[in-house]
């Protein structure tokens, strides 16, 4: 039986065969040990692909427009970055545009680097420093904390003037559900073992 | 026999006698730590630099609203009574959750965390590493009131008629929240039972 060691206390663990869909958990502080998805490479894989489509929509179309007595704004999050910028606050700029910009874009493009070639049966190059990268930006992508600021954004500007929601928002918020939904399928266990396999 | 296991892909690794020093991880070729490198230095770092912005942050304003002539900067704490004056408590509690208790939270956990390991103690070392594994989760959630500000700012930008700006107390409160998540990260949860070991044997 394979030995490991439990990520949060560090306790040696046998754990035997994991059943697909299943999970095991440590003995004394309860962490998730090993968790087995039917099909995660070929279901991340597919989440990952439908993710990039929706995420590239709520890119290019504004999430939002406003209009105040006639006048009518709209804004990408580009944009929204672009003027934080030049209103005189690059910090903010910059965080904003790592944690809901780039981040996620980084993390659906490594997430496709690494699986579509092992998904064909081939060892992606420098493939576990992709791998590393992923798991280290992965915190940073805060699609659906950036959801809700348009939604607490929105209600402030009610009472002001009209408030349209654009084709991105919807993308945004499918986007979130399928990202989600391939990081939970990811089993970063079922891919180093098809690599194995494979050497 | 010693075992370390890879910070990266999680593969269990045999050490050799002289320890973890240079060994490298055979599946994915990073370097093998027992525990994260100076992880409480680096933790006790990042949660006094976000204790030290955390003041600025709540009391100088986020955003300068200017609607018809009219100029009004809000605070985070002045954000959220705003949303429950107008009667929308349900998102007021949403906020006030995201950006002033969350953070107060992430700083108190993190404290205790570190204090608790220092001593050396023993309580409840599954409540505790619990307690990190909620710090880890929740502290991204800070986010939102940043996110607020920049929609607003690229919406409301019609000139006389109504502007939004970003003040320096956003510019804190980012900070706070960068820095309380990479406070989390390079805390390793092992030290709480590392040394609760070391007392039981």
């Amino acid at each position: 039986m394979p030995l490991v060691a439990c990520h949060d206390c560090d306790l040696l663990c046998q754990i035997g065969e994991v059943p697909e869909g299943g999970a095991a958990y440590c003995v004394r502080c309860g962490c998730v040990l090993r968790k087995k998805q039917r099909n995660s490479i070929e279901r991340t894989l597919a989440l990952t692909m439908a993710a990039s489509v929706l995420f590239a929509v709520a890119n290019v179309f504004p999430f939002l427009s406003f209009e105040m007595r006639g006048r009518v704004t709209e804004t990408t999050l580009a944009t929204g970055v672009f003027d934080l910028w030049e209103q005189g606050v690059p910090e903010i700029a910059v965080l904003v545009g790592f944690t809901a910009v780039f981040a996620p874009f980084a993390q659906l493009a490594l997430l496709l680097y690494v699986l579509l070639p092992v998904h064909l049966g081939r060892v992606p190059w420098q493939m576990s420093r992709m791998f590393r990268l992923l798991r280290r930006i992965q915190p940073w992508s805060m699609m659906e904390v950036f959801l809700v600021g348009i939604l607490v954004a929105v209600t402030k500007l009610v009472d002001m003037a009209s408030v349209l929601p654009g084709l991105a928002l919807w993308a945004f918020g499918a986007l979130i559900v399928v990202l989600a939904g391939a990081m939970a399928s990811l089993d970063p266990e079922a891919v180093w073992e098809r690599l194995e396999v494979r050497r | 026999m010693k075992y370390a296991r890879c910070h990266d892909c999680g593969l269990l690794t045999r050490l050799p006698a002289h320890g973890a020093h240079g060994v490298v991880c055979p599946r994915c070729g990073a370097d093998v730590h027992e525990r994260k490198p100076q992880s409480l230095e680096r933790t006790w770092a990042w949660l006094i630099a976000a204790v030290i912005c955390y003041l600025p942050a709540n009391l100088l304003p986020i955003m300068k609203i200017t609607s018809l002539g009219r100029a009004q900067a809000d605070t985070i704490m002045s954000g959220v009574v705003y949303l429950l004056l107008h009667g929308m408590w349900p998102l007021a509690v949403v906020v006030f959750t995201a950006s002033v208790f969350v953070p107060l939270l992430k700083l108190a956990i993190l404290l205790t965390l570190l204090i608790s390991v220092h001593r050396g103690s023993s309580w409840r070392p599954v409540d505790r590493t619990r307690l990190y594994r909620i710090t880890e989760a929740i502290g991204r959630w800070s986010m939102v009131d940043i996110f607020v500000v920049t929609i607003l700012v690229a919406l409301v930008r019609l000139g006389n008629l109504a502007t939004v700006e970003a003040q320096t107390g956003a510019v804190f409160f980012g900070a706070v929240v960068v820095l309380t998540m990479l406070a989390a990260e390079s805390f390793d949860p092992r030290l709480i039972w590392d040394r609760s070991e070391a007392r039981n044997t």
